[in-house]
């Protein structure tokens, strides 16, 4: 092991944004045969400092050696010639093309032409080796999202990649995918190549590195060998300064009803038909809506939020009917919404973060008047926003598209409390958020709850809605298959429901 | 009946390939750089602008080859420009595109009468000839229709198979083609988006560039200011009819030729009595509603009109 030059040695790498430190003096070493947890909140700088190994960025100072020897990364080319692959979390795949052509792009030809039969000896090769399989003639249009990763690792195995990083690679993964993605990394280790693995889950890194390395603030602060002694909680200390601990709930009795949904029904067609959804939320109340992502709860949020005209049905906010389900509507009548999406419908990722931060009340007169923006005074709410709820950005003119998923998240948080709704809609609010951003949502909610606020959460997180919902319904192919309150549901009969199946049958 | 039997005559075929020739030229050019994500607008004044170059490279060598090969060099020069706007600078196509469109068609009329003056009879140069290709030309009706006509027209036809197979057989049209759909996935497999995408501007300006010469120097044998006159736009219409392929696209060229020979014939035949805007309608006419009715489904590049930036998220 000691004879053995590490894979990879990066020294003193420093990286800066304008003002914003993503990187200062970070070292990290692999050596052939581990897997290197590497963990850390949003923003603590994991994926630019994997960016900057892999030639993405190009880093203000340090030094990456690659098996002994000085290397100098300045795009992906290089990096790939130097036996380095990174699976980034947004896959780099063409959805309209076969698997055969994305394995192809940028591989060198036989005679001018593309050389289909090397690829195929090479898949055998993987699959001998790792146990990886793929059929070269599917679109990737058509793939699930765990065929699409493996698709992403054998691309990187078939430059032979040596050191292989993967960033966040569960994040939306069927546990059973995420136990064949962690054989995969096992047998690449047992053949002496690196992995750099890149998670909040605590108890996959836990499963499946062999050392983790945390990241706090854009520094390495600590690393731990990964033995039977190793606990979350441990872990999850070192990553953030704060301890960590479970929402908790303070006892609520639900007030009068504020959100009532009767009757809701919309047009199927290439989304799934929302049938007779009829819904209450109280003040003082989170309901949860479970369910297994596709089953129309997106399609719910929509109708919610006035973007999905239903078919028919009626929506009362505080005790009115709404005439017209509009966003401009129910955002009067004082529904909040975080959408699913964040980065398309929640934000526009082009403009400043000031522009987002006001865009639906840009008619409020203090930020406008008579047509013309008060900027001054848009860009003082930004800042106090950005203070309230600790957006960590260089100013309130950064393009809001530089933020990480985590100070995104803030930002919508911050821009929809600011007006005090009385209801709010949270859809998906913590997926691919660290545990401390989580936690900052959460803590979110549940004041609102306090203050006699409702709040819808979707989720299809069920330790979250277990934890934060008072009540909880079941949403199955459109309809609401099964209620109840949170003293009552179990991971399993909650689980049969998301399922489609329901006592009665 | 007997109109139409008056029409479709040998001569009516044979004009029907000369009318494709430049809106294949135009298409695949077109095509090529559409395949790469960049929307290239600029091609009415690239045409026109290699149309005039063309032509005055010939009139002063009195070599038709040298014309083309001018040609070619200024169509080049537009698609350097639409690169160097669009790929370095990172500027919107659209804008790009007008703009080269503009400047390009300005320029060849400026540089025209820069060159020429104001003659009091315009300047011509003996076009080509076809090309009479032995013992196939002898073939009853295909012969005359398929093998005797001009070079450029051979060559038209032989692009498009050509660039088929580049595009789906070779490495470099598969970068190609993954830069036009996914840039990112480009990079990151070691391709260079912009290096890719200055090659497919620069192959789509040569081949604008054939479109201009075989105007002014096979079609016509005169520069003339109306000499493009919306072939490269409707070069661009006829990517999306033919759903960014080499085959579809050449289909709707000549299908749009079979109309404009048509309605060239039905003009002189003087056998119906209509305006005669009426007949010069019809292609353009008919081009829209075969668009609406083929290009609903058309999916075109994923990339398309999306500049490409490395460092950000």
């Amino acid at each position: 092991m000691t004879t053995t030059a590490p894979l990879l040695q990066m020294r003193g790498i420093c990286k800066y944004f304008g003002s914003v430190r993503a990187n200062e003096e970070v070292d990290l070493t692999v050596t052939p045969g581990e897997i290197i947890g590497l963990l850390g909140e949003n923003g603590a700088g994991k994926t630019t400092l994997m960016n900057v190994l892999f030639g993405v960025y190009t880093a203000d100072a340090g030094q990456i050696d690659i098996a002994g020897t000085p290397a100098t990364i300045r795009n992906a080319a290089d990096a790939l010639h130097l036996g380095v692959g990174m699976v980034h979390q947004h896959f780099h795949l063409v959805s309209h093309h076969s698997v055969m052509e994305n394995l192809l792009v940028g591989q060198p030809g036989r005679w001018g032409q593309l050389d289909r039969p090397y690829i195929e000896q090479r898949l055998q090769e993987i699959r001998s080796r790792f146990g990886l399989e793929m059929n070269l003639d599917d679109q990737v249009r058509d793939l699930s999202i765990g065929q699409q990763q493996r698709l992403e690792i054998i691309k990187a195995l078939l430059r032979g990649a040596r050191l292989l990083i993967l960033d966040e690679p569960t994040a939306s993964l069927t546990p059973q995918e995420a136990d064949g993605l962690f054989d995969a990394l096992r047998a690449m280790a047992a053949q002496q190549m690196g992995v750099i693995f890149i998670s909040h889950k605590l108890h996959e890194i836990r499963a499946v590195t062999t050392r983790v390395v945390i990241m706090r603030y854009g520094r390495v602060t600590a690393t731990v060998v990964n033995d039977d002694s190793t606990t979350n909680r441990q872990l999850a200390e070192l990553m953030c300064e704060h301890e960590i601990v479970a929402p908790v709930k303070a006892s609520s009795t639900p007030g009068r009803e504020l959100l009532r949904l009767v009757g809701i029904c919309t047009a199927g067609g290439l989304r799934p038909a929302l049938q007779d959804i009829d819904l209450q939320v109280h003040a003082g109340e989170i309901l949860g809506v479970a369910g297994v992502s596709g089953n129309g709860q997106t399609e719910l949020a929509d109708v919610m939020s006035g973007m999905l005209t239903p078919l028919s049905g009626q929506m009362w906010l505080d005790g009115q009917v709404l005439r017209k389900i509009t966003p401009r509507q129910v955002q009067r009548q004082g529904l909040g919404r975080i959408p699913e999406d964040r980065m398309h419908t929640g934000l526009i990722t082009t403009l400043p973060l000031s522009s987002c931060m006001v865009l639906p009340r840009i008619h409020e007169h203090r930020f406008s008047r008579f047509g013309v923006l008060n900027r001054k005074a848009i860009r003082q709410f930004t800042k106090e926003q950005m203070q309230a709820f600790d957006v960590r950005a260089s100013g309130p003119d950064v393009r809001t598209g530089t933020l990480s998923g985590g100070n995104l998240q803030k930002v919508l948080l911050a821009r929809e409390l600011a007006w005090d709704p009385t209801v709010l809609l949270a859809a998906q609010p913590t997926r691919g958020l660290d545990i401390a951003a989580a936690q900052f949502v959460h803590e979110h909610l549940l004041r609102l709850r306090t203050e006699g606020k409702a709040v819808v959460l979707i989720s299809e997180d069920l330790e979250e809605l277990f934890a934060l919902s008072d009540r909880i319904v079941v949403m199955y192919e459109g309809v609401i298959n099964g209620r109840m309150p949170i003293a009552e549901a179990t991971v399993q009969n909650v689980g049969l429901l998301m399922a489609g199946i329901t006592e009665a049958a | 009946m007997e109109i139409l039997s008056q029409i479709l005559q040998v001569g009516f075929f044979a004009a029907l390939l000369r009318i494709a020739t430049p809106l294949i030229f135009g298409t695949i050019g077109e095509l090529y750089a559409e395949r790469a994500g960049v929307l290239n607008l600029g091609i009415e004044g690239i045409m026109m602008f290699s149309a005039m170059a063309g032509f005055s490279g010939a009139y002063f060598t009195h070599s038709l080859w040298f014309g083309v090969l001018v040609a070619v060099l200024a169509g080049m020069l537009g698609g350097l420009l639409m690169a160097v706007l669009c790929v370095s600078l990172g500027l919107s196509q659209h804008v790009s595109g007008i703009g080269t469109t503009l400047l390009f068609s300005g320029l060849s009329f400026f540089l025209y009468r820069l060159i020429f003056g104001q003659p009091s009879t315009i300047p011509v140069i003996e076009p080509f000839r076809t090309v009479n290709i032995p013992w196939l030309a002898k073939i009853p009706i295909i012969g005359p229709v398929l093998f005797d006509q001009y070079a450029l027209v051979y060559l038209a036809f032989l692009i498009v198979p050509v660039t088929s197979w580049i595009l789906y057989h070779t490495p470099w049209g598969l970068n190609l083609r993954t830069v036009g759909e996914n840039p990112q996935a480009a990079n990151s497999a070691g391709v260079s988006v912009a290096a890719t995408r200055y090659q497919a501007l620069l192959i789509a300006g040569m081949f604008m560039g054939l479109g201009g010469a075989f105007l002014s120097m096979a079609q016509y044998n005169a520069f003339t200011f109306g000499v493009i006159s919306g072939r490269g736009w409707i070069s661009i219409a006829l990517v999306v009819f033919g759903q960014w392929s080499p085959y579809k696209s050449m289909a709707g060229a000549l299908l749009f030729a079979f109309i404009d020979a048509l309605q060239l014939r039905l003009q002189a035949s003087n056998m119906i009595h209509i305006p005669y805007q009426v007949f010069l309608m019809m292609p353009f006419v008919l081009t829209i509603l075969a668009m609406a009715l083929v290009s609903r489904n058309a999916r075109a590049p994923a990339a398309l009109l999306r500049p490409f930036r490395k460092e950000e998220r």
